[in-house]
């Protein structure tokens, strides 16, 4: 019998400039069968290990599967990009965060930015089927990084790529094409998920252009079930939890300096551990 | 018969700052029985009724008393299931000790006389555990082949549990973390409760029958309609209070700005005090401010510095706290235990905001002296902030642990549970019945923030009507 938390498969799906991006398919019924988009699992891969979030890319109920994405960042997504087909997490629970709210609202801009074009996959893909116009814009910093293009495509009315070296679709940001899609036609709702900085100015963008903006912020957690705080986040003055009312919140409305710094607070520790890591052939 | 309390072992405080070992050794038989004998065995034995669950107090200290061992921790079982663990964290001088005799009358909390009924009971808990001794299965035929789910595994639900099982019921208990426990784990530190007292008495759960579904969060996972749907006859929901409290003062959200909560999770479930070998991390400041005066600022003070000193970092954590060492709502033991260990401790002093540096991290906390008014709600004296009383308080770490509210994971889902305006789950006070037929519920979730022996006493309850609730279906 197949285990709960077993990884039926692990792939590289991009691989640039010291950067690693990995694709995992992991059994587990009965998350496959309640995830929807834009809601996250936590894992662990082992009893020592941390409890870290990634987004449910996309799950197979027949199947019992779900699929996470993620860049190797620091310790345990290094543990994860090791394990094999066969290999159990410790634990993984799930499906944690509101889902989005998917509409119709009528013409959509869905931005993802590095792995976070993997977490804007499944919203992107529910829009559409809501009967969407779809317009979707992903950037990477240089094509070796580019992630689901081709998925992304089959689900787009029209597809917007853009490299920071220009070495695959336009040169430059995807706020430069946001900013030509706004100017030439009215949209409803614009969704983005990636660095903090692209999420930022993303945002600004359309505050200055008045359309309602949806960021999936990527706070820092610990348990994901709204018992610590470690998450919390300021949005319109007030403080949040992103684990349990997010992850999704009004661009418009999240105080990034505030996110930015908090996300920073165990750099050094990280760091610490990360040299460790290196000594252990990680 | 003496008459000065019996003294019990402890690792000294410069010993035991230096890891998480348990502070009480406990007591050797010898110092058991001196401490039995004291107990004037009264007529009219006002302990009973200061015990949430009315153990036989009386009864449990003359079966010591005989070297009767076994047959105390029987009387105990009847009314409590764990008492190794609540002889160690029980509040009994609100409680018990409160009411023996021995303790004078109209005093806040237990005098130093009264009976140390709680090491007692540690004392006959853990004979119990380390004679494998089991209380009697009361099997019921007609239980045989129902289902119950159970929803949390803190004290609530391990004590739901326990009593289903020894029944004939089945039990699945869901907890949404992956390990079992509840506060116990990720809340009381192991220098209070050891991880092998907690890990045994699960333990003896699983032994009884209980399956254990860790990393199962019961309204995302699978709602309470779809688990009666599979068979589930009735549901027990202890789900706690998990949600921690926030000043809403200025500077809160800077960075190493902490929910005690955050911190003792890292610290215990976590065991981020092992970090590196473990990989959560944790900050830990060189001026370490707790706000608050409850078990959970004493536990996250004493926890921040032992961290300090296991990390060759001055020790230097002091609890800030707004009305004076009387009305803290902590144990006494807790705050004397700090105290001794280096804790220091402010009294009258509200905190006002905090101040951070440029990259965002908390260097000072504002604070404004107070004085106690008129009582409030609660019965104890309101703290008043003093008029330009302010001044500041360096701190590069600080805890915030003013309490907890009502865990909204499942409720917020499941709008067939009335909740109240605390978010507290509102019972039938006899059956503790929900507003959804078949769901009961007890602990932290319906009284707000209370006792492990509180949530355990609900837990009963909620246990019996569940057993008639089967028995009549
Ligand atoms: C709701 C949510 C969904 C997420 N989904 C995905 C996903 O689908 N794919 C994916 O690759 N990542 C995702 N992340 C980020 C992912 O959780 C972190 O990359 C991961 O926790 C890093 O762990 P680590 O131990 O490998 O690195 P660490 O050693 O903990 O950190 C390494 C570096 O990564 C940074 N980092 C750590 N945690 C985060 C974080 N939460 N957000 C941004 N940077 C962080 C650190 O600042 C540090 O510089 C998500 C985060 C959240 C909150
Ligand atoms: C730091 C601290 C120290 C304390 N010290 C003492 C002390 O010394 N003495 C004392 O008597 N009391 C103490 N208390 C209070 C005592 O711990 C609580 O009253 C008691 O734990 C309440 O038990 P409970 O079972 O209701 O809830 P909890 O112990 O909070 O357990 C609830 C469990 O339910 C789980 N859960 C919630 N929702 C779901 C869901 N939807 N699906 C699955 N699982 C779910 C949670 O993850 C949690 O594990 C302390 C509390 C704290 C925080
Ligand atoms: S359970 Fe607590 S209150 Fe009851 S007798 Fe034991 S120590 Fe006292
Ligand atoms: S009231 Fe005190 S002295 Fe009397 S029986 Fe109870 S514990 Fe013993
Ligand atoms: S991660 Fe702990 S409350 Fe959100």
């Amino acid at each position: 019998m197949k285990k709960n938390g077993s990884i039926q498969e692990r792939a590289v799906l991009a691989e640039a400039q010291g950067v690693r991006i990995s694709r995992m398919v992991i059994y587990s019924p009965d998350i496959a069968t309640k995830a929807r988009a834009g809601q996250f699992i936590v894992l662990m891969c082992s009893e020592d290990g941390e409890r870290i979030p990634l987004t449910i890319v996309s799950h197979d109920a027949l199947k019992g599967t779900i699929t996470v994405i993620f860049q190797e960042a620091g310790l345990t997504t290094a543990f994860l990009g090791r394990l094999v087909t066969g290999d159990a997490l410790y634990a993984l629970v799930g499906p944690l965060g509101t889902p989005t709210e998917i509409e119709r609202y009528g013409k959509v801009i869905v931005i993802g930015g590095g792995v976070g074009i993997a977490e804007a996959y499944p919203v992107a893909k529910a829009y559409k089927e809501a009967g969407n116009r779809l317009s979707v814009i992903i950037g990477a910093r240089t094509k070796g990084l580019l992630i689901l293009v081709d998925e992304l495509k089959s689900v787009a009315d029209e597809l917007h790529v853009t490299t920071d070296d220009g070495s695959f679709g336009r040169k430059g940001f995807v706020t430069d094409v946001l900013k030509e899609l706004i100017a030439k036609d009215t949209y409803h709702i614009v969704y983005t998920v990636g660095p903090i900085p692209m999420m930022r100015a993303v945002s600004s963008v359309t505050k200055a252009a008045g359309i309602k903006t949806l960021v999936s912020l990527n706070a820092l957690m610990v348990d994901a079930t709204g018992m610590c705080g470690s998450c919390r986040v300021t949005v319109d003055g007030k403080t949040k939890f992103s684990c349990i009312d997010g992850p999704e919140f009004d661009g418009h409305l999240v105080d990034w300096e505030e996110l930015d710094k908090r996300n920073k607070i165990y750099v050094t520790q990280e760091a610490h551990v990360c040299n460790l890591k290196r000594i252990q052939g990680l | 018969m003496t008459t000065q309390p019996t003294h019990i072992q402890e690792l000294g405080a410069e010993e035991r700052i230096r890891s998480f070992s348990e502070v009480i050794q406990g007591y050797a038989e010898k110092e058991a029985l001196l401490e039995a004998q004291r107990c004037l065995q009264c007529k009219n034995p006002t302990c009973i009724a200061g015990c949430p669950v009315g153990i036989d107090i009386k009864k449990f200290i003359f079966q010591i008393t005989q070297k009767d061992y076994a047959g105390a921790y029987i009387t105990i079982r009847q009314k409590n299931n764990f008492p190794s663990i609540c002889g160690r964290v029980c509040p009994a001088e609100y409680q018990c000790r409160k009411a023996c005799v021995l303790t004078k009358k109209g005093s806040p909390y237990a005098s130093e006389q009264a009976i140390l009924i709680h090491f007692l009971e540690r004392f006959v808990g853990d004979y119990g555990i380390t004679h494998a001794l089991k209380i009697p299965a009361a099997s019921q035929n007609r239980l045989h082949g129902q289902k119950v789910a159970v929803v949390g595994s803190g004290p609530a639900g391990l004590c739901c549990a326990g009593e289903l099982a020894r029944r004939g019921v089945k039990v699945v208990m869901f907890e949404g973390l992956h390990k079992t426990g509840g506060v116990l784990r990720y809340g009381i530190p192991a220098f209070r409760l050891p991880r092998d007292i907690l890990d045994g008495e699960i333990d003896y759960l699983k032994n009884l029958g209980v399956e254990i579904k860790p990393n199962f969060i019961v309204g995302n996972m699978k709602s309470l309609h779809e688990l009666q749907q599979e068979g589930y006859a009735a549901i027990f929901l202890g789900l706690g209070a998990g949600t921690p409290s926030f000043l809403k003062v200025k500077g809160e959200n800077l960075c190493n700005v902490y929910s005690a909560n955050e911190f003792l999770t890292r610290v215990n479930l976590m065991s981020a005090y092992k970090f590196p070998e473990s990989h959560t991390p944790v900050n830990i400041g060189t001026h370490i401010v707790v706000i608050g005066g409850g078990n959970t600022a004493m536990d996250a003070a004493r926890c921040a510095l032992r961290l300090q000193e296991m990390n060759g970092i001055p020790c230097d954590t002091t609890v800030v706290y707004r009305r004076t060492e009387i009305e803290m709502p902590a144990r006494r033991l807790e705050i004397a235990h700090a105290r001794e260990e280096g804790v220091r401790f402010k009294f009258l002093v509200q905190p006002k905001g905090f101040q951070g540096d440029e990259k965002g991290f908390v260097k000072s906390m504002q604070c404004l002296q107070c004085e106690l008014g008129e009582p409030d709600s609660s019965g104890r004296r309101r703290p008043v902030a003093i008029q330009g009383s302010g001044f500041e308080l360096a701190s590069d770490v600080a805890i915030i642990a003013i309490g907890l509210q009502a865990n909204q994971l499942l409720t917020r889902v499941t709008p067939q549970i009335t909740v109240d305006a605390y978010g507290d789950i509102t019972v039938d006070p006899l059956t503790m019945e929900t507003s959804m037929k078949g769901v009961f519920a007890g602990g932290d979730i319906v009284g707000g923030e209370g006792t492990v022996i509180e949530a355990m006493g609900m837990a009963k309850k909620a246990s019996e009507a569940i057993i008639r609730f089967l028995s009549n279906r």
